[in-house]
C-alpha cells in the first residue's frame, strides 16, 4: 500500500513537471511569433511607457484577443502567449486536484480546492 | 516619397526594433544574474525598467510577474523529476501565498507608486542581506509539530548519501511569513523567494535544498493569482512582455546549464552589493518623485 502511493507520487510529479515544460515551450513560442511580427509590422509606432494608460481594452478582453489572434495581429499574439503562460501553473493546481483525488487524499484534494478557489476569485474580477 | 518622411519612418523603426532589442538584452543578464544566484529574474529586471528605461513601475510589475511565471515553471520542470521538491509542502503553503498575492494586488491601487520604489528598495536591501546568510540545514529528525504531521508534511529527499528524512516545525510562523511573501510578490512585481525560503528554512526548518525547490514550485501559482487581477487592470503591455518574458527566459535557462555547483560565493558576494546600489537608487527616485 506503502510502494503504491509512493509509485503514484512519482508518477504525479513527472507529469506535472512535462505539464508545466510543455506550458512554457507553447507559450514562449506564441509570444516570439506574435513578437516577431510586432518588431517588423508596427515600425510607425513609438511605444511611450513612461507615463501609465491603461492598456487597450482590445488586449484585455480574452474575446478580443482571439478575435485579433484570428485577424493575425501581433500584439494580440503576444497577449495569447501571455495568457497561456499565466495559465501554466493554474493548469498545474486543477492537476493536482485531480490526482490527489486519485490518491484518495481527501485532506489535499480540500487544501488544493483552496487554492484554486483563490485564483477562481481573482480572476472573476473580484480584486481587479 | 520624399526623402526626410522615408528617414523619419526609418529612424522610428530603428528606434521600436532597438528598444525591443536592448530590452531583450538587458532581460537576458536580469535572468541569467537572477539564475545564477538564486535570486530570480524580479528584483533586477523591475530596476532595469524603471531606473533605466524610466518606465512606469506599474507596467513594469505586471512584465515582470508574467516573466517570474516562465522562470517559475521552467525551473520547477527540473526540479520536481528529482523529487527533491515537497509537493505537499508547497500545496499548503501556496494557500498563504495565494491570498498574500490577492490582498497585495488588492491594497497596490491604493499605494502611491513613489511609495512603491521605495518598499522595492527597502525589500531589496533585505533580500541582499539574506542572501550573504549562511547557508546550513537544520535537519530535524525527531517528530515536528502535530501539525506538520497532521499535514503530512514530514518528507524524505534524495542526496548524495541517500534518501534524507527530515521534520517541519513551527507551522503556524512559516504560514504566516508566507501571507506577507506572497504581498510582497504581488505588491512589487518579485517572486520573493528569499522570503520564501527563509520561512520554509529558517522556521520550519526545512532542508536547504527542498526550500528552494519548494520555493521556486510555488512562485508560479503566486504570480498568476496576482498577474490575473494586474491583466484586467492593464498593467500587462504586450510591447514589453515580448522581450522582457522571452529575455528572462533564454538568461534563466542558460543560467541553469552553466551553475556547476562551482563557488559562487563571490558572485553572490557582487551580486548583493550590485542589488544594493540599485535599492538606494529605488529609494532616492521614490522619495525625489513623491515628496
Amino acid at each position: 500500500m506503502r510502494l503504491k502511493k509512493r509509485i503514484q507520487d512519482v508518477d504525479m510529479q513527472a507529469f506535472i513537471g512535462k505539464m508545466l515544460r510543455t506550458g512554457v515551450t507553447l507559450s514562449a513560442c506564441v509570444t516570439v511569433i506574435g513578437g516577431l511580427l510586432y518588431i517588423f509590422r508596427h515600425n510607425d509606432i513609438v511605444p511611450d511607457y513612461r507615463n501609465f494608460t491603461k492598456v487597450g481594452e482590445q488586449y484585455i478582453s480574452i474575446v478580443d484577443i482571439l478575435k485579433g489572434v484570428s485577424q493575425f495581429k501581433a500584439r494580440a499574439i503576444i497577449q495569447l502567449g501571455v495568457l497561456l503562460l499565466i495559465a501554466t501553473p493554474i493548469a498545474r493546481v486543477i492537476f493536482s486536484v485531480v490526482a490527489f483525488l486519485m490518491e484518495k487524499d481527501y485532506l489535499y484534494t480540500i487544501i488544493t480546492l483552496v487554492v484554486l478557489g483563490i485564483i477562481c476569485y481573482s480572476i472573476a474580477g473580484g480584486v481587479a | 516619397m520624399p526623402r526626410d518622411i522615408v528617414l523619419r519612418s526609418f529612424s522610428l523603426y530603428m528606434s521600436i526594433l532597438v528598444f525591443t532589442l536592448i530590452i531583450l538584452v538587458g532581460a537576458f543578464i536580469a535572468g541569467l544574474l537572477g539564475s545564477l544566484t538564486g535570486l530570480g529574474g524580479g528584483v533586477v529586471i523591475i530596476p532595469l525598467l524603471t531606473l533605466g528605461f524610466n518606465i512606469d513601475i506599474r507596467y513594469a510589475i505586471g512584465t515582470s510577474l508574467v516573466a517570474i511565471i516562465a522562470n517559475s515553471s521552467g525551473a520547477a520542470a527540473a526540479y520536481i523529476k528529482e523529487g527533491i521538491t515537497n509537493i505537499r509542502l508547497g500545496m499548503f503553503l501556496e494557500i498563504a501565498t495565494t491570498i498574500g498575492a490577492v490582498a497585495g494586488a488588492m491594497i497596490a491601487v491604493y499605494f502611491p507608486t513613489h511609495w512603491v520604489a521605495i518598499l522595492f528598495g527597502l525589500v531589496l536591501l533585505v533580500t541582499a542581506a539574506l542572501q550573504l546568510r549562511k547557508k546550513e540545514d537544520h535537519l530535524e529528525v525527531a517528530n515536528g509539530d502535530t501539525l506538520a504531521g497532521k499535514l503530512r508534511l514530514n518528507s524524505s529527499y534524495p542526496t548524495s548519501e541517500g534518501e534524507v528524512h527530515y521534520s517541519v516545525r513551527r507551522v503556524p510562523g512559516g504560514f504566516l511569513l508566507m501571507l506577507l511573501a506572497g504581498m510582497m510578490s504581488a505588491l512589487l512585481g518579485i517572486g520573493a523567494g528569499a522570503f520564501k525560503v527563509l520561512g520554509m528554512d529558517h522556521i520550519m526548518h526545512v532542508p536547504f535544498k527542498v526550500s528552494t525547490t519548494t520555493s521556486n514550485f510555488m512562485i508560479g501559482v503566486t504570480a498568476a493569482a496576482s498577474s490575473v487581477v494586474y491583466f484586467q487592470r492593464g498593467y500587462i503591455d504586450p510591447g514589453l512582455c515580448f522581450p522582457v518574458v522571452i529575455g528572462v527566459l533564454l538568461g534563466a535557462t542558460l543560467g541553469s546549464r552553466i551553475l556547476l555547483r562551482s563557488a559562487t560565493g563571490t558572485l553572490r558576494m557582487i551580486f548583493s552589493i550590485v542589488i544594493s546600489i540599485l535599492a538606494a537608487e529605488m529609494i532616492y527616485k521614490g522619495i525625489k518623485t513623491g515628496f
